[in-house]
């Protein structure tokens, strides 16, 4: 979910489960970063185009909880992070595997996410 | 997941079971298949269905007796090289995560109403089928023989029976102050492998076979001979003709020897035996289903029992008057009843009796008719007992056709031959059978597409070729994906491959050599279009040369030309998103999500001092610390958010990085040389020294190892790294593209008598050149083989300058020397470098709540995900308080 889509629909308000995490300025273009919250581990990603996507923290293929340290890039109009360990690489927008590299498909968790007065916050219920 | 309340169970003992005879009320047309058993076979069969109906018209019930997911007993040894149970369970998608599919499991099934048409499980659960699938496959044979049944006595079969098996060795091993001994009774396919896993947990193997040779279903005296010498050498003791008597126990209560018939005793810590498998026919038997005399419940070629709403498949069906313990046969006979119970027309082809096993890297493989039972067939053998070598191919008898085969200590053919059988061999039999030379492979016709290559999911020749031609497959892994050819036991890929690769080239496809969907160009074309441009950044050269925003492959070969070309630290001028984890903390990201830290030890030199410091960082931040095969020491259990105040503590007792994440120089292994050793003639560890800190640092296209020798003993290896240096009396000599690993490669002579000057100038113009022209991820021996030319090529370049570029190249490398620095250091300078090594950007010092560590041999290690469920001794990630 980018800010695109939920910053309109989904303006964080006082009473929803919208939980803030950090300022969009701690978070560097392409390069994710790890959130802790309420024990969830989650990673975030803030992309070129200003965007910001959450996704679980847990790599599906190694159970290591290191999906933010992937590189980011692109499989044709998806924004993707590809596993450090064994190069899975997931759509960064739906947590979709795109390249499973022949094993069985795990997709990643995603969370929506909203900025509010620069403040990056995330939904906490699953969708 | 499987539904706790399938629709149409009920509990035994309801007033009113629910009936739905017809299938669910949503839709009458849907019927219900039930099987009972949850093995490979199973799974096969219901994958098989629920793949060819996708319009649903059967609905699943698998009730399934242990309390697991099917799982891959084939491959059951592997859970002792570490394979959990996930790793051997197999596939959900069409099985536990299908809708259409119940599975019911850790329930037995213990009644068959056949006019009802109904079953009652142990539970009391009440299904009824339409169809009935029998997939209950075998038990483990027992001995009738006193002592059978004593604590550390095993059968095979079960992941159930190795856990305890693995927990009972892991008892005695504590209990015993000398190693622990093992005895496998039965010395067929299934007693090899467990002798094998009792090796791997460091018994000591025997193995006692009562007939006169190992795996006596599938190899002649001969080869069974091969074999036993094979596995000796091996440390595993084999007896033949040794028929067991007798168990008893020690003063411990579990087995402690066993008699032979012979009167012999042998002492014995833990016993398995693997005396063959028995059909499980009992739920047949008390239904009233014909049941063969030797046992397996009798059914015609579609699979159907002497009732026809009731099918029997895999190892308790009773084929042709036999039930087979294989895997093999059991997909077929799958197959043959998920196509007739979707409308086709299907029949069993007979059995394939074909096996391959290899066991601690020995090789066996048995195919076809390899007893030579055919009239009048000829046998072709080569033996070669030094080798520990024997083949054998069986043909007809004008010895034109293949029957069969078999190979021990080597089968490498097998993949070749076994599509083969009933076949015309194309050339001579023995081309098959001698070792392969260097050029010299067997002249073998194209394979007929009928010829079947993948016998564990029916795959034939003709199905991979379609499957390039009409599926658009351009590689192994997309055929492998597409027809499940190779997905099983994986035996026949080398055979895949080649047909791949022939089809493909046939089709005039030749493999696209651009880096990824963002670059056209490969690796060495975007080297010189960088270095002509003169760009420093991702966007700028994405946009000039490519498109879109990049990927895990062409970003890091970006971040690597650019290092290479002097660009500076690798965290500066937005490359720092380019690096892959390990370059972009610096350090070496290991499978838990911890990292390793490396710092350089050149030449392997170390002071007493050095390795005070370096120990004290591992036990203050309670690292597992193992010496590396650079000659230097990797700590290992860092997490992201230490790393900088690992780094501080080795910084300051004079270490930098030692670059192991890199793909840059790793070190420059040396022997100790003329100053101490009688027999050196040359100062191998300054030469050492000097070289790593000339070329630390330098980022290429893969990894980069050294070697120094101080005499032509060779004690540091060096003809097995990228550049070896020996040391002769009359200078260097020079060799190049040595490679260790998956391809070994003994480096060639470049050139002899070098004084040291020259020596590390044509080391300078070697590694320049091949990181300007190398491809991505390519090491110096596969780059040197592919280069025009060769080692004659190369030699003109860097020595006589025959393309006018070793000033550039000199240049170069003078360009990386000048401009080192240690990137640790330059991190911990910097407080916006020191950033990144945030644990999470909310709770920057906060230890990632996953890490769990256990003890092994006094150090720690990353617990096991059974060691994390069971709670047991953990180390939780160490948060030891450090000095500053």
């Amino acid at each position: 979910m980018t800010i695109a889509d939920t910053a309109r629909t989904m303006e964080p308000n006082r009473t929803s489960s919208w939980v803030p995490v950090c300022r969009v300025d701690d978070l560097e273009v392409e390069r994710g970063a790890a959130a802790l919250i309420e024990g969830d581990q989650l990673a975030l990603f803030l992309l070129h185009d200003g965007s910001i996507h959450a996704v679980q923290q847990r790599d599906p293929y190694s159970g290591a909880y290191v999906m933010s340290r992937g590189i980011v890039g692109s499989r044709g109009d998806a924004p993707t992070v590809a596993s450090p360990m064994f190069k899975q690489v997931f759509d960064l927008r739906t947590g979709t595997c795109l390249d499973t590299l022949g094993k069985e498909r795990h997709d990643l968790r995603t969370w929506p996410v909203a900025v509010e007065h620069g403040i990056v916050h995330i939904r906490k219920d699953p969708r | 997941m499987a539904r706790d309340t399938p629709p149409k169970h009920s509990r035994h003992g309801d007033a009113t079971p629910s009936v739905y005879r017809d299938g669910m009320s949503d839709n009458t047309l849907t019927r219900h298949l039930v099987v009972v058993g949850a093995g490979m076979v199973a799974h096969r069969f219901v994958e098989s269905v629920r793949t060819r109906d996708p319009e649903g018209r059967w609905r699943i019930t698998v009730i399934g007796e242990e309390d697991r997911l099917p799982y891959d007993r084939v491959g059951l040894t592997a859970f002792f090289d570490g394979a959990t149970v996930d790793d051997l369970t197999l596939s959900r998608e069409h099985f536990v995560d299908d809708e259409r599919v119940s599975f019911l499991r850790g329930d037995a099934v213990v009644a068959l109403d056949r006019d009802e048409r109904r079953l009652r499980t142990a539970s009391g659960t009440v299904v009824e089928w339409d169809e009935l699938v029998l997939a209950t496959g075998s038990y483990a044979a027992s001995l009738a023989v006193d002592g059978f049944h004593l604590p550390g006595v095993f059968v095979y079969r079960t992941l159930d029976d190795l856990e305890s098996l693995s927990s009972w060795v892991a008892e005695r091993k504590g209990a015993l102050d000398r190693p622990v001994r093992g005895i496998v009774v039965g010395g067929g396919l299934l007693g090899l492998e467990a002798a094998g896993a009792l090796q791997g947990m460091d018994v000591e193997a025997t193995i006692i076979q009562s007939s006169d040779r190992l795996m006596s279903a599938q190899l002649d005296a001969a080869g069974g001979e091969a074999l036993a010498r094979l596995i000796g050498a091996r440390g595993i003791e084999v007896r033949t003709e040794t028929i067991t008597t007798r168990l008893d126990p020690g003063p411990h209560g579990g087995v402690a020897q066993l008699e032979f018939r012979d009167g012999s005793l042998a002492p014995a810590d833990v016993v398995i035996f693997t005396v063959g498998v028995r059909p499980r026919d009992e739920l047949a038997r008390i239904s009233g289903l014909k049941v063969d005399k030797r046992g397996g419940v009798i059914v015609d070629a579609g699979c159907r029992t002497s009732d026809p709403s009731i099918h029997a498949i895999g190892e308790v069906a009773a084929m042709e008057g036999r039930c087979v313990g294989l895997v093999a046969p059991g997909y077929a006979m799958a197959e043959v009843v998920a196509t007739r119970l979707l409308g086709g027309e299907a029949e069993f082809p007979g059995y394939d009796l074909s096996t391959k096993l290899k066991l601690g890297g020995v090789d066996v493989a048995s195919f076809g008719d390899a007893f030579g039972e055919t009239p009048g067939a000829l046998d072709v053998v080569y033996a070669d007992p030094v080798a520990g070598v024997y083949k054998k191919l069986v043909l007809s008898d004008d010895a034109s056709i293949l029957l069969g085969g078999i190979l021990v200590g080597d089968a490498t053919a097998y993949a070749s031959l076994r599509p083969l059988i009933g076949a015309k061999l194309g050339g001579d039999p023995s081309a098959y059978l001698l070792p392969e030379t260097d050029g010299a492979r067997p002249a073998t016709g194209p394979l007929p597409d009928e010829a079947l290559v993948c016998s564990c999911n029916a795959v034939s020749a003709g199905r991979i070729r379609s499957a390039v031609t009409d599926d658009g497959c351009t590689d192994v892994a997309g055929v492998k994906a597409c027809t499940k050819a190779g997905a099983a036991c994986g035996s026949c890929l080398p055979l895949v491959k080649r047909l791949v690769g022939a089809e493909l080239e046939a089709a005039g496809v030749t493999l696209s050599s651009a880096l990824c969907e963002h670059f056209a160009s490969t690796r060495a074309q975007l080297f010189d279009q960088v270095r002509v441009a003169g760009l420093t950044t991702f966007s700028e050269i994405v946009t000039r040369f490519g498109t879109g925003r990049g990927c895990d492959i062409c970003k890091p070969v970006v971040a690597s030309i650019l290092a290479s070309q002097g660009a500076g630290h690798v965290l500066d001028g937005g490359r720092a998103s380019l690096q892959d984890t390990n370059d972009h903390v610096m350090a070496n990201l290991q499978k838990d999500g911890s990292y390793s830290v490396v710092p350089r030890i050149p030449g392997g030199e170390v002071t007493p001092e050095g390795l005070l410091v370096i120990g004290q960082v591992a036990k203050d931040f309670g690292l597992y610390t193992k010496i590396t095969g650079g000659q230097r020491i990797d700590l290992f259990g860092a997490r992201l958010e230490q790393l900088p105040e690992i780094w501080q503590r080795l910084v300051d007792g004079g270490f930098e990085s030692g670059h192991a994440y890199g793909k840059s120089l790793r070190t420059v292994k040396s022997c100790v040389g003329s100053t101490w050793c009688r027999f050196g003639v040359q100062d191998s560890v300054g030469m050492a020294v000097e070289l790593e800190l000339r070329y630390r640092g330098l980022r290429s296209p893969h990894k980069l190892k050294l070697g120094v020798s101080g005499c032509a003993r060779e004690c540091a290896e060096a003809r097995g790294k990228d550049v070896g240096v020996i040391a002769t009396e009359q200078g260097w000599n020079l060799y190049v593209g040595g490679n260790g690993g998956f391809t070994p490669r003994h480096a060639q002579l470049l050139a002899e008598g070098l004084d040291s000057e020259t020596l590390i100038r044509t080391i300078d113009r070697f590694l320049m050149y091949y990181i300007r022209t190398a491809d991505r991820l390519q090491r110096t021996a596969p780059w040197l083989e592919e280069l025009e030319g060769g080692l004659d090529a190369l030699r003109a370049v860097i020595i006589d300058d025959s393309l006018g570029i070793a000033d550039d190249l000199d240049a170069a490398m003078a360009l990386h020397v000048d401009a080192y620095e240690d990137e640790w250091k330059a991190t911990l300078d910097d407080p916006e470098k020191l950033k990144r090594f945030a644990s999470f950007v909310n709770a920057p010092t906060t230890p990632d709540p996953s890490l769990a560590y256990t003890a092994e041999r006094g150090q720690p290690r990353p617990a096991t995900d059974a060691e994390r469920e069971s709670g047991g001794v953990l180390i939780a990630g160490t948060t030891l308080e450090v000095r500053r």
